[in-house]
């Protein structure tokens, strides 16, 4: 399979559902923890290392070829938020209708099966990898990249924020992502000798609890 | 993972015309317009007209709340089960045209939850004049303006208006008082779109929905065919 493939599936306008979600920024944009490039850069940091190297870890452990549902249980497990589960299982719903479209396979045609309401996204997100032809590598830097692509992006949407410095909160970022992605496949290949238990269980509590309040709202810009 | 690979397991991927079980799904009439233009007044208004002879669902697709959805469920015009809310992350036109994925889940699970269905409504959130549904999504689309919003949009053209299956021009009982010329508008219609319908309608007069649903009922007649 091509390398290009991973230019396909990390492309933000690869079609399946992400635009609508800001991932927490819009209730931190709200709370007032989010107003400009420089605490967009906290707030991505700290996603990058809790939500993303979990999302990271799962996703290599899933091109690995880990049982998925072993490991949709495990990210059950380390998403206490209803609202963040739902959030989860909808864009691994949506990730699957456009990953089977793009990348035919009978492990993602069989993951549809066992999971009509969607499986979490990291955990798609690696069947789809392994489809196209990528590596645990590849999807943890899709995971990775998205834990902050996606705050920044709402980011410029929700506060006018000048895109240039959004690009430029992801561009200091690069390394840190580097470093989570190496860590994730670590914990991918540890987790293919020592079960699902070993992936890293990193969590954001205020992100936890803010998705709970965000869901609640009345009026809001993005689904979470 | 090979390019002919046989298609299995529980989801339609888009425009795909059977249900996994083999049946004909339902068809797809996508209403797109801009801001206030009468679009989900016209979906219940259709839905009046359609709900006795048709299995009707409607998918709004609301920009920052569930107000669509809300007044259609307020005048009850269907049972709560068959309308559906998506939310599409202040970009309403990503929703029905670049990423339709939420919107393809949302007409699947009524399909599975109330089906079968003959038809489903998917609205638009408002937008503007290039808001235009993708073929993944829907059938047929009908692009509502109104005669307030300026009577040289239909001049001024767009995707919308020149290339919706069918164009509704609404609320013409206004055309009086803001000097709206319903006959120039005709006639830029004509120009923009050729052989492609054009309906003038006022659901206070109760004129115009007639030919809608009539018009609906010959794509449905089409797609089951």
């Amino acid at each position: 399979m091509a390398r290009a493939a991973l230019l396909v599936l990390a492309d933000g306008r690869f079609p399946a559902g992400g635009h609508a979600h800001s991932g927490g920024a819009e209730a931190a944009v709200r709370a007032g923890r989010i107003t400009g490039a420089a605490n967009l850069e906290d707030f991505c940091r700290g996603r990058l290392h809790t939500a993303g190297l979990v999302a990271a870890s799962i996703a290599a452990a899933a091109v690995l070829g880990l049982d998925p549902g072993e490991l949709d249980a495990a990210a059950d497990a380390r998403t206490p938020s209803p609202a963040l589960r739902g959030a989860a299982r909808r864009l691994g719903r949506q990730l699957t209708r456009a990953a089977r479209a793009t990348w035919p396979s009978a492990e993602l045609d069989a993951l549809a099966g066992e999971f009509p309401k969607g499986a979490h996204q990291p955990v798609v997100l690696g069947l789809t990898a392994r489809a196209a032809g990528l590596g645990a590598d590849d999807a943890a830097y899709c995971a990775a990249y998205e834990s902050v692509s996606g705050p920044a992006t709402a980011a410029v949407r929700l506060l006018s924020l000048d895109p240039f410095d959004a690009a430029g909160v992801l561009a200091r970022l690069a390394g840190e992502v580097d470093r989570v992605v190496d860590q994730a496949v670590e914990a991918g290949r540890r987790a293919s000798v020592d079960g699902v238990d070993v992936l890293p269980a990193a969590s954001g509590p205020v992100l936890e609890v803010s998705a709970e309040a965000h869901a609640a709202w009345a009026v809001r810009l993005f689904a979470s | 993972m090979h390019i002919d690979h046989v298609q299995h397991g529980p989801a339609v991927m888009s425009a795909d015309a059977r249900r996994p079980d083999g049946a004909r799904r339902a068809l797809r009439i996508g209403l797109g317009g801009p801001v206030g233009s009468g679009k989900t007044a016209t979906v219940a208004a259709l839905c009046r007209v359609l709900r006795e002879e048709l299995s009707l669902a409607v998918v709004t697709n609301d920009i920052y709340t569930r107000e669509d959805a809300e007044f259609l469920l307020r005048e009850a015009v269907l049972p709560p089960e068959r309308i559906a809310a998506v939310e599409t992350g202040a970009c309403p036109h990503t929703a029905i045209r670049d990423d339709i994925s939420a919107n393809l889940e949302a007409v699947e699970d009524l399909e599975d939850e109330v089906g079968p269905l003959d038809l489903i409504l998917v609205e638009s959130g408002g937008d503007n004049l290039t808001a235009t549904f993708s073929r993944g999504l829907v059938d047929a689309q009908i692009f509502v303006i109104d005669v307030a919003g300026g009577d040289d949009i239909p001049r001024k053209g767009g995707p919308g208006v020149t290339t919706a299956d069918l164009l509704v021009v609404n609320k013409t009982d206004l055309a009086p008082y803001v000097g709206s010329d319903l006959a120039r508008m005709a006639a830029d219609a004509k120009a923009q779109r050729a052989e492609l319908p054009v309906v003038f309608q006022s659901l206070r007069g109760g004129t115009g929905v007639a030919d809608v649903a009539d018009w609906v009922r010959g794509r449905l007649a089409a797609w089951t065919a």
